[in-house]
C-alpha cells in the first residue's frame, strides 16, 4: 500500500488521519461549527422577522382579503341579477297585462264604431228609402197627372173627331169620374 | 483517494470522508474562525432561503409567481403546523421555527448536491439546534408558567400511587429529548449520505455490473430527498411540541 500519498492528501482536520472514524465525533472541529451555525442562525433570522415574514403575511392578508372582497361583490351581483330578473318578470307581467287591455278596448272601440257606422249606414239607407219613396209617389202623382190630361186631349180629340162640339168642362168632369172609378 | 485506485485487496470505500471539515483557503487546523467547507454551505443555505423567501416574494403579488407561491406555501405549512400544535399563544414565536425549519431543511436538500457538505449530517450543529430549542423552551416555560411549570411532570391523571414514578419517568424523557431530537436528525442525514456514498464504491467496484448500484443509488437518493424534508418537519413539529408543553404545561 502507498502510505506516502495518502498521509500527504489527508489533512490534520481529516477523520481518517487522526483515526477517530467519525468526522462528527472530531472536537476540533465543534468550535468552528457551532460558531458558524449561530451565525447563520442569526442571518436567517434577521432576514425572515425583518423582510420575508411580514411581507408574505402582508401578501396573505391581502390576498385574503381580496377574495372576501370579491365574493362579496359576487354575492352582491348576485342579488341584483335576481333582483334584475325578478323586475323584468314583472314588467313582462305587467306589459302581457296592458296588452290584453289595449286589445280589449280596441275590440271595445271597433265595436263601437262598427254599431256607430251601421246604424248611421242603417239611417241613411231608411232616409234615401223615404226619399227615393217620395220620388217614386212624385213621378206617380204625375204620370197621374199626366194620364189624366193626355185622357182630357183624347177624350176632345175623339169627341171633335165624331164631329161634336163639347165643352171642355163636361170632358172633364168626365175623364176625372172615370179616372176616379178607375182608381 | 490515493488508496482508492490502489485497493487491490478489494473494496476500499470512504463513506465518511464527506463528512470531513476542511478549511477552505489553508491547510492549516479548523479554529473557530476559520472558514471552511460548513461555512460555506451553510452560507449557501442562508443564501438560498433570502432568494426564496426574500427574492420570491419581492412581487408582491395577489396571483403569485411561482417563487412567491413556494415562499408563501414555506410560510403556511410552519405557520399553520405552529398554530395547531401550540395553538394561537405560540405564533408569537413563529419567526424562530420558521428559522429553524429553513436552516435545516435548506442545509439537507443542498447537501444533495453532489461534492456538497451536510452541515446537518453534524452532531455539533444539531446539537446547538437541539439544545437551543431545550433551553429555550425550558426557560420559557419557567418565565410563562413559575413553579406550575413542573406540573407538567406530575401526571395527575395517573393514580396517585404511580405518580413519583412517573415524575421520575417524565423528567428522564423530558432531558433525552435535546439528544433524541438532535441525534435524530444527524443520524438521519449522516447515514443516508453514508449509504449513498458505500453503494457509489460498489459501482466503482463491479466493473460492468455497475448498474445495479447506480439504479439503487437513485432509488436511495430519491428516500433522501423525502428524508431531507422529513426530517426538517420532524425536527419543526417537535420543537412545536416541546413549546407547546412550555406553555401549556398541564396534560
Amino acid at each position: 500500500m502507498a502510505t506516502e500519498p495518502t498521509t500527504a492528501v489527508l489533512t490534520p482536520g481529516d477523520a481518517s488521519a487522526d483515526g477517530s472514524g467519525m468526522p462528527q465525533l472530531n472536537f476540533d472541529t465543534f468550535p468552528n461549527q457551532i460558531f458558524w451555525l449561530l451565525v447563520a442562525l442569526a442571518a436567517i433570522y434577521f432576514v425572515l422577522s425583518r423582510i420575508a415574514l411580514p411581507r408574505i403575511a402582508s401578501v396573505l392578508a391581502e390576498r385574503q382579503g381580496t377574495i372576501t372582497n370579491d365574493i362579496a361583490a359576487a354575492e352582491e351581483l348576485k342579488h341584483k341579477a335576481a333582483e334584475a330578473e325578478k323586475a323584468y318578470e314583472k314588467a313582462l307581467a305587467d306589459a302581457r297585462a296592458e296588452a290584453n287591455r289595449i286589445a280589449e278596448e280596441t275590440k271595445a272601440e271597433m265595436q263601437e264604431e262598427l254599431d256607430k257606422k251601421q246604424a248611421k249606414a242603417e239611417a241613411e239607407i231608411a232616409a234615401q228609402q223615404a226619399e227615393s219613396e217620395k220620388r217614386i209617389d212624385e213621378i206617380r202623382a204625375n204620370a197621374t197627372a199626366s194620364v189624366e190630361e193626355v185622357a182630357k186631349a183624347t177624350a176632345q180629340s175623339v169627341v171633335a173627331a165624331m164631329g161634336f162640339e163639347a165643352e171642355q168642362d163636361r170632358i172633364d168632369q168626365a175623364v176625372d169620374q172615370r179616372l176616379k172609378e178607375s182608381a | 483517494m490515493a488508496t482508492e485506485t490502489e485497493g487491490g485487496s478489494g473494496l476500499n470505500i470512504h463513506p465518511m470522508d464527506q463528512f470531513v471539515v476542511q478549511p477552505l483557503f489553508s491547510d492549516g487546523p479548523v479554529g473557530m474562525f476559520t472558514v471552511t467547507n460548513a461555512t460555506l454551505w451553510m452560507a449557501i443555505a442562508v443564501v438560498c432561503t433570502a432568494l426564496l423567501l426574500v427574492l420570491g416574494s419581492r412581487g408582491r403579488s395577489v396571483v403569485p409567481s411561482r417563487a412567491q407561491s413556494v415562499a408563501e406555501l414555506a410560510y403556511g405549512f410552519v405557520h399553520k403546523m405552529t398554530e395547531d400544535v401550540t395553538g394561537k399563544d405560540g405564533l408569537k414565536y413563529f419567526p424562530y421555527i420558521m428559522t429553524l425549519f429553513m436552516f435545516i431543511v435548506m442545509a439537507n436538500s443542498l447537501a444533495l448536491l453532489p461534492m456538497s457538505f451536510a452541515p446537518t449530517s453534524h452532531i455539533a450543529v444539531t446539537a446547538v439546534l437541539a439544545l437551543f430549542v431545550f433551553i429555550g423552551v425550558t426557560v420559557l416555560g419557567f418565565v410563562k408558567n413559575g413553579a406550575s411549570f413542573l406540573g407538567l411532570f406530575w401526571v395527575s391523571s395517573a393514580p396517585l400511587a404511580l405518580r413519583p414514578v412517573l415524575a421520575v419517568i417524565e423528567l428522564i424523557s423530558y432531558f433525552v429529548r435535546p439528544v433524541s431530537h438532535s441525534i435524530r436528525l444527524a443520524g438521519n442525514i449522516m447515514a443516508g449520505h453514508a449509504v449513498l456514498k458505500v453503494f457509489a464504491g460498489f459501482a466503482g467496484a463491479l466493473g460492468i455490473f455497475a448498474f445495479v448500484p447506480v439504479l439503487a443509488i437513485t432509488a436511495i437518493y430519491a428516500l433522501e430527498v423525502l428524508v431531507a424534508f422529513i426530517q426538517a418537519y420532524v425536527f419543526t413539529i417537535l420543537t412545536c411540541v416541546y413549546l407547546k408543553d412550555a406553555l401549556h404545561p398541564h396534560h
